[in-house]
C-alpha cells in the first residue's frame, strides 16, 4: 500500500529525514517510535505534504500513485489522513462545517455522489459515538479552548469521517488520561479493515498495548535504525534508546 | 481639475444663495462654505489623507445635485432589504420625504427645511472644527438634509434605514446627503446608511451624518457599503454622547470604488461607552479609508475597537485610529485593534494606531497586524482533503464573521451574511 524509498527531506538546509525506507501492507499497523527529534513528525508532515519540507530525493507511493506529486488535499482524498502532534485551533471554524466540506470534497474527488446534510448528521452521530465525543464540542471553532486530550479524540473523530486508507497518528496518546486513551485506541481498533493500514507515532509502550502494532521501528536522526515487531517496543520501554543510539553511531562513523 | 470642481461648487452656493430655501442654517453653511473654500479638497500633503487621494476622483465633471429620475421601479430595486424597516431614501443627495416612510412611531423624520428649526440649528454641525475640508463642503449644501428625532423614552426597534441613492445612468453625480440624528433621554434607534447607485458612471458622495446622545440614549449604527465599482464614498460620521450614553457603530464596506470614512466620536460625559467595529473585504482595485477618532473628553469612559480588513487583488487599505484621552478623562478604558490579511502579494494596507493621552489613571491597549492567511490553518484544512480555494474561503468567513457576531440586529445580521456570502463567491 505504502512504499517509501529512501526518503530525504531538509527544512531550511538542515537534512532532517536521511533516506527512510519503510514498506506498509494493508492491514497492518507500524508503530514509529524513536527519540525526541528524530524526525518523526517530519516524516508524517513530508507524508501528509507540508510544503515547508523540501524532499530531496527518493519516493513515495500510495496504492502505486506517486503521492509527492499531489498537493495536500489530494493526499488526503487519496486516502492519506495525519493525525496532528500538535492540533491547531482555528477560530470561526467548526470541526462540523469544515468537516462536510471535507467529506464532500473527498468524495466528488472519489466520483462519488456528495452526500445530503441528513446523510452527513446520522454518519456524524454515529463517529461520534464512536469516539465518545460531545455534539458541542464540533460546533465550537475548531479546537478553541479544547483541552489537550479533547483536541486529540477531535483529530480521532475526523478521521472516523474520512475513513483514510492510511492514518498516521502522531503522538495521538500523549496528553490522554487512561479512559480517553482507551477510547482513542478503541476507536482506531474498529476503523480497522484489511484494506487500511495505521502508523502510530509514540514514545509509550502503553498505547500499544491497545493498538497491537505488527511492526516497531526506530527513527533515528533521519533514518530507521531497528526494526522489529511489538516485542521491540517492550525492550525499549525497559532499556531506552541508548543501546540503539549507540549501535546506529557505530555503524554511520 | 482640481480647481474645477470646486469653482463650480462655489459658484453653485451663490447661486443657491439667492434662493428661499437659502435661509435655512445660513450662518452654518456660510462659515462652512468659507471653510472649504480656504481647504479646498484633501490632497495627499494633508496627513490625514497621505494615503487616499481623491485627486482622480475630483478631477470628474459632475452634475450636481441633478434631478431625480428613477421610476418606481427603480426605486423599489434600489431599495429593497429583507428587513422590517423604516426607509429614508435620498436621491443623489437630496431628501425626498415622498418616497420615503416617515410615519414611525416614536421618532420624527423630516426634511431639515419643514423639522424643528431649535433642534436642526442647535445641533447641526454645532462646534463642529473644519479640520476635513469635506465635512465643511457637506454642511455648506445641508439645506436638503434629513433630521431623524427619536423622541424621549422611545425605543424605535425597527431599524431607520437611509438610502444614498445615485443615478449616473446619464452623467457622473456629485452628492451630499446630509443627516442629524438626536436621540433624546433615554430613547433608542437603529440607524443603517447604505449607498446604492444605478449606472456605469461615476457616483461622488460625500455624507455627513451627525448623531447626538442624550442621557440614557442608546444609538446603534451600521453603514454599509456595497456599491458599484464606480462609486466614490466619503462618509464623515460625528457622534457625540452629551450624556451617559452608548453608541455602537459598525462599518462594513463589500465594494465600491475609493471609500473614505471618518468617524469621530466624542464621549462628551461620564460614564458613555463606544464601540466601533469596522470590516473592510476589498478586491480589484479598491481602496477603503477608515479613519477614527475616540475623544475621551471626560472621566469613566469606555471604548471599545475592532477592525477587520481582508484584501485581495490591488486593493489598498488604510486604518487610522486616533484615541484622545484628554487631562480630565480619568479611569478611561479605550481598546483598540486591527487586524488586516492581505490576500495577494498586490495589495497593501497602512494601519496607523495613535494614542494621545494626557491623563494618568487610564487603561488603554491598541494593536495592529498585517499578514496572511495562517499557513498552518490553511494545511490542516488541506490536509483533511480542503481544496486551497475553499479553505482561503473558509479562512476569510471565519475573520469576516467574528465582526458579523457583533451585529446585534438578528435581520440585518442574516442579510450581511448573505451578502458577504455573496461578496466571497
Ligand atoms: N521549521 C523547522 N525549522 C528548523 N528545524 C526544524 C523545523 N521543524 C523541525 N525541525 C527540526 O527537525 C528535527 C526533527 O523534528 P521532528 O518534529 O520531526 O522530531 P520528532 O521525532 O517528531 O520529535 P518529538 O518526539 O519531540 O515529537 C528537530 O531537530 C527539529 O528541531
Ligand atoms: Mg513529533
Amino acid at each position: 500500500m505504502l512504499s517509501i524509498k529512501n526518503l530525504h527531506a531538509r527544512i531550511e538546509e538542515k537534512e532532517i529525514l536521511r533516506g527512510i525506507n519503510l514498506e506498509v501492507k494493508a492491514g497492518e499497523v507500524h508503530a514509529i517510535m524513536g527519540p525526541n527529534g528524530s524526525g518523526k513528525s517530519t516524516l508524517a508532515s513530508v507524508l501528509a505534504g507540508r510544503s515547508d519540507y523540501e524532499v530531496t530525493s527518493g519516493s513515495v507511493t500510495l496504492n502505486g500513485k506517486d503521492l509527492l506529486d499531489l498537493s495536500p488535499e489530494d493526499r488526503a482524498r487519496e486516502g492519506v489522513f495525519l493525525a496532528f502532534q500538535y492540533p491547531i485551533e482555528i477560530p470561526g471554524v467548526s470541526t462540523i462545517n469544515f468537516m462536510k466540506t471535507a467529506v464532500n470534497e473527498i468524495r466528488e474527488y472519489r466520483g462519488q455522489e456528495t452526500m445530503d446534510a441528513v446523510s452527513f448528521l446520522k454518519l456524524m452521530k454515529e463517529k461520534m459515538k464512536l469516539v465518545e465525543i460531545d455534539e458541542s464540542l464540533l460546533k465550537r471553532a475548531l479546537n478553541e479552548g479544547f483541552s489537550g486530550g479533547e483536541k486529540k479524540r477531535n483529530e480521532i473523530f475526523q478521521m472516523a469521517m474520512l475513513e483514510p486508507s492510511l492514518a498516521i497518528l502522531d503522538e495521538t496518546d500523549s496528553g490522554l488520561d487512561i479512559d480517553a486513551l482507551r477510547i482513542v485506541a478503541n476507536g482506531v481498533n474498529k476503523l480497522k479493515t484489511p484494506n487500511n493500514a495505521t502508523i502510530v507515532v509514540t514514545h509509550y509502550q502503553r498505547l500499544l498495548d491497545y493498538i497491537i502494532p505488527d511492526f516497531v521501528h526506530v527513527l533515528y536522526k533521519g533514518r530507521i535504525v531497528k526494526s522489529g515487531t511489538k516485542e521491540l517496543a517492550l525492550e525499549l520501554e525497559e532499556k531506552g534508546y541508548d543501546w540503539i543510539k549507540a549501535e546506529a553511531d557505530a555503524q554511520t562513523v | 481639475m482640481t480647481t474645477e470642481l470646486k469653482e463650480s461648487l462655489i459658484q453653485h452656493f451663490n447661486t443657491l444663495e439667492k434662493t428661499p430655501s437659502s435661509a435655512l442654517l445660513v450662518d452654518t453653511r456660510k462659515e462652512a462654505i468659507s471653510a472649504f473654500q480656504e481647504l479646498g479638497f484633501p490632497t495627499t500633503k494633508h496627513e490625514e489623507w497621505k494615503y487616499t487621494n481623491l485627486k482622480n476622483t475630483i478631477a470628474k465633471t459632475y452634475a450636481i445635485e441633478s434631478a431625480a429620475t428613477f421610476s418606481a421601479e427603480d426605486i423599489k430595486t434600489l431599495t429593497a432589504l429583507p428587513i422590517d424597516c423604516y426607509k429614508v431614501i435620498f436621491v443623489n443627495g437630496i431628501f425626498s420625504p415622498s418616497l420615503s416612510t416617515i410615519d414611525a412611531a416614536g421618532v420624527t423624520i423630516e426634511p431639515f427645511q419643514t423639522s424643528n428649526q431649535e433642534v436642526v440649528k442647535n445641533y447641526f454641525a454645532k462646534n463642529l472644527p473644519y479640520n476635513d475640508s469635506m465635512v465643511a463642503l457637506n454642511v455648506a449644501f445641508a439645506t436638503a438634509g434629513t433630521l431623524i428625532h427619536v423622541k424621549a423614552k422611545q425605543h424605535v426597534a425597527k431599524p431607520i434605514v437611509c438610502f444614498y441613492l445615485s443615478d449616473v445612468r446619464s452623467a457622473n453625480v456629485f452628492a451630499q446627503p446630509s443627516v442629524l440624528v438626536v436621540v433624546e433621554e433615554a430613547a433608542s434607534a437603529t440607524v443603517v446608511e447604505l449607498n446604492r447607485s444605478l449606472g456605469s458612471n461615476t457616483a461622488f458622495t460625500n455624507a455627513f451624518t451627525h448623531a447626538i446622545l442624550k442621557k440614557e440614549a442608546y444609538l446603534e449604527q451600521y453603514k454599509i457599503q456595497n456599491d458599484i465599482d464606480n462609486s466614490n464614498f466619503v462618509h464623515n460620521s460625528q457622534i457625540v454622547h452629551e450624556g451617559k450614553s452608548n453608541s455602537y457603530t459598525t462599518t462594513i464596506t463589500l465594494n465600491g470604488g475609493l471609500v473614505r470614512n471618518n468617524l469621530n466620536i466624542t464621549l462628551g460625559a461620564e460614564h458613555c461607552e463606544a464601540y466601533l467595529n469596522g470590516l473592510y473585504l476589498e478586491k480589484g482595485a479598491q481602496h477603503v479609508d477608515n479613519h477614527t477618532l475616540v475623544d475621551h473628553a471626560m472621566p469613566n469612559c469606555y471604548s471599545n475597537e475592532l477592525y477587520k480588513g481582508i484584501l485581495d487583488g490591488k486593493s489598498t487599505g488604510v486604518f487610522n485610529g486616533k484615541i484622545w484621552v484628554r487631562k480630565d478623562a480619568q479611569k478611561t478604558n479605550a481598546f483598540q485593534s486591527n487586524k488586516n490579511i492581505l490576500l495577494s502579494k498586490e495589495a497593501s494596507v497602512h494601519t496607523k494606531p495613535q494614542l494621545e493621552i494626557f491623563a494618568d489613571d487610564v487603561k488603554c491597549s491598541h494593536g495592529a497586524t498585517t499578514g496572511q492567511l495562517d499557513p498552518e490553518a490553511m494545511f490542516y484544512l488541506r490536509a483533511r482533503g480542503v481544496g486551497e480555494d475553499k479553505a482561503k474561503k473558509m479562512l476569510v468567513h471565519a475573520i469576516a464573521f467574528d465582526v458579523l457576531d457583533k451585529v446585534k440586529h438578528d435581520e440585518l445580521r442574516a442579510y450581511l451574511e448573505q451578502e458577504i456570502e455573496e461578496r466571497l463567491k
